[in-house]
């Protein structure tokens, strides 16, 4: 199978749904970037080089670079989405999310029960999240227990290549509203993706990684940090299981559960803050069912309940890494 | 074209709505006040010259946003009013099946995009219905109701600069009745509401929206432009408002002589009426007949309303998505 980059294998999912699908439309902050400089266009390929060649491919009608207004456009997709078209909008940074949550939160998320189930709201909205790169508090939050809350959305995470080309194509077939989420660290990752379009349904965890000593539950980039940690612990003769849910709503709670009942020792890895986060909610579905299966007190090893710092040294440790969760997985195996 | 000189049928459907509107709406305060219809709502009567004139060009294909105080668009529109009604008595038989409520009315059949509960966030999801007509080549053109209120919302001058830049078929109508909620519109707004649609060279008319021929006139030069191809026009709409903010509110910030004398000079049914017999277009008795049809039609779609069953309870999980799992 032929290797490619996170980034190659979602530029490949945009480039064959929109060849596939007419009604499918983008928009979002420079998208193509250069627009009105001297006929400069596609210079950027988008801020992180995701949408490159999209332009030269679709026109201008179909990849809209948009002005600096979340709100409107976020808004605008959403109506477009109500009305026939089936948009993937951007925003550049999911931190930028509170400039536009009204439309994602209020509007999107809840067209189809408020209207009593007569519409529908095809629109992905893709963003990038996460921290790693030095870019300070207001471009590096992991913000996807926000909208995992929110009834009417669905969350998408992807940890590798081959699932970002599939779960993107799935994300724009389908017709709910969903939360496309892409750690920037992971852009430049590695790993074998077909060239056909193939999708990977909502719902369904992937075992990234057998073994019967320690589960370890892990989302998105974290996913990498569990696979490294269990490489860690496998050397001390203990063997970690880890699972990547891949979504978080829907939630694949059977595979979790499942996994959890012959496991019964438990780590959840994930980047987001620890209060009423994505860690907190499966860590409560594993004490509300399955209990009597447990070993050891479940272990969360997350972010600080701080924003994410700006100096390189405090960022390290502000993410969670291998050799913590390796720590907390030894800490509970022993028990 | 002047709307006084629209066909006598016509002239008795715009009087029609007009009247459907009113009566809703005074249907609904007494309805708000034995209980049996939950919450509040914010009602529309006084400003049914605006949604009337303003859909009037409009077919079932073209689309509309409303606001917090939507059952005039709706009616407007065209959605139901026997689901209308039932919707704000919580009932299975209204529009979204009682899920919505007065608040989140919508008919996407009747190209009625829902009323709202945030304030102006009904703009970009119009200028998204706008941009789906563009791009799939309907002519059809959107409308977004907001009130003077929404106009101190940044996401309204947003919406102005996307409609503006992607030439959009989109007409925003500011219902400016003087208040947002309980605050004075002179005591928030800063210049004038047209200058601030100019200066995104959107094209802006001020409009009397006590008479129903000044804003079909005015609504029809804007929907015409978005239909052509032209882009965006804003409507200022000055519009009595007759009731509080809410059903509830005590509305002690207007005199008692203020409400009156609105009522008595600013009424878009009295104003018809007069406009019309002062050039023997219609009879008075023609509109009597009408204004007997409708309440009949309200008793109607009281009585259902009251006599539909709730939704089952298995309804309060459903709908959420189109599918889950």
């Amino acid at each position: 199978m032929p290797k490619k980059s996170f980034r190659q294998a979602l530029n490949e999912a945009l480039h064959s749904e929109m060849a596939r699908d007419p009604r499918v439309i983008m928009m979002g902050e420079d998208l193509t970037g250069g627009a009105g400089a001297n006929g400069v266009k596609d210079a950027w390929g988008g801020p992180f080089g995701v949408t490159r060649g999209l332009l030269d491919a679709f026109g201008p009608e179909r990849i809209r670079d948009t002005p600096i207004s979340e709100a409107a456009f976020i808004g605008a997709a959403a109506g477009a989405a109500l009305t026939g078209l089936r948009p993937i909008a951007e925003i550049m940074f999911v931190d930028f999310a509170g400039v536009c949550l009204d439309q994602i939160m209020n509007q999107a998320a809840k067209f189809r029960y408020m209207f009593g189930g007569r519409a529908k709201t095809p629109l992905v909205i893709r963003a990038t999240y996460g921290a790693g790169s030095r870019s300070g508090s207001q471009h590096t939050q992991a913000l996807y227990p926000i909208f995992t809350h929110i009834p009417g959305l669905k969350v998408v995470i992807p940890s590798n290549p081959y699932d970002a080309k599939g779960l993107l194509l799935q994300a724009i077939r389908d017709d709910d509203p969903v939360i496309f989420l892409e750690h920037k660290m992971l852009y430049d990752t590695v790993g074998e993706v077909p060239d056909a379009s193939y999708t990977i349904p909502f719902g369904e965890a992937r075992v990234v990684r057998d073994g019967k000593d320690v589960l370890i539950v892990a989302i998105g980039r974290m996913v990498g940090v569990a696979e490294e940690a269990a490489r860690q612990l496998a050397a001390d003769g203990i063997s970690a299981c880890v699972v990547d849910p891949r979504t978080t709503s829907p939630l694949d709670e059977e595979t979790l559960l499942d996994v959890a009942e012959g496991i019964g020792r438990i780590i959840i890895v994930d980047e987001a803050n620890p209060r009423c986060s994505v860690a907190t909610d499966i860590s409560a579905l594993f004490a509300d069912k399955c209990f009597d299966a447990l070993k050891a007190p479940i272990k969360l090893v997350t972010a600080p309940h701080t924003p994410v710092p700006y100096a390189p040294n405090l960022e390290d440790v502000y993410v969670p890494t291998p050799d913590a969760v390796a720590k907390a997985a030894r800490s509970i195996v022993k028990r | 074209m002047s709307g006084l000189q629209l066909p006598q049928d016509k002239l008795i459907e715009v009087y029609r709505n007009m009247r459907m509107i009113r009566r809703f709406e005074e249907r609904v305060m007494d309805e708000m006040a034995t209980g049996d219809i939950p919450g509040n709502t914010h009602l529309y009567a006084g400003e049914e010259a605006s949604a009337v004139g303003v859909c009037l060009h409009l077919d079932e294909g073209d689309y509309i946003s409303s606001t917090h105080r939507g059952h005039g668009h709706s009616i407007a529109k065209g959605v139901d009013i026997d689901s209308m009604m039932a919707e704000l008595f919580g009932k299975a038989s209204g529009t979204c099946g009682g899920k919505g409520g007065s608040q989140h009315i919508a008919d996407l059949r009747k190209g009625m995009l829902g009323a709202n509960g945030i304030v102006a966030a009904g703009a970009p999801i119009t200028c998204g219905a706008a941009l789906s007509a563009k791009l799939l080549g309907t002519r059809h053109v959107a409308v977004a109701f907001a009130g003077d209120g929404a106009m101190n919302e940044g996401v309204m001058s947003e919406s102005f600069n996307l409609a503006k830049i992607w030439m959009l078929p989109i007409v925003f109508v500011i219902e400016d009745n003087g208040f947002g909620e309980a605050t004075a519109n002179e005591h928030v707004s800063a210049g004038s509401f047209t200058r601030r649609a100019e200066s995104f060279d959107i094209p802006a008319i001020e409009v009397d929206g006590t008479d129903v021929f000044s804003v079909y006139e005015a609504a029809g030069q804007a929907v015409a432009r978005a239909r052509n191809g032209g882009g965006p026009t804003m409507l200022h709409v000055h519009v009595p408002r007759y009731y509080g903010h809410y059903s509830g509110d005590p509305d002690n910030y207007r005199t008692p002589e203020e409400k009156a004398a609105m009522r008595r000079e600013r009424d878009c049914l009295i104003n018809f009426r007069k406009r019309v017999a002062e050039v023997s277009l219609l009879e008075a008795a023609e509109l009597d007949a009408v204004d007997r049809a409708v309440d009949a039609e309200i008793d109607r779609a009281v009585a259902a309303a009251r006599a539909a069953p709730f939704p089952p309870l298995s309804a309060l999980t459903t709908d959420v998505y189109v599918k889950y799992l």
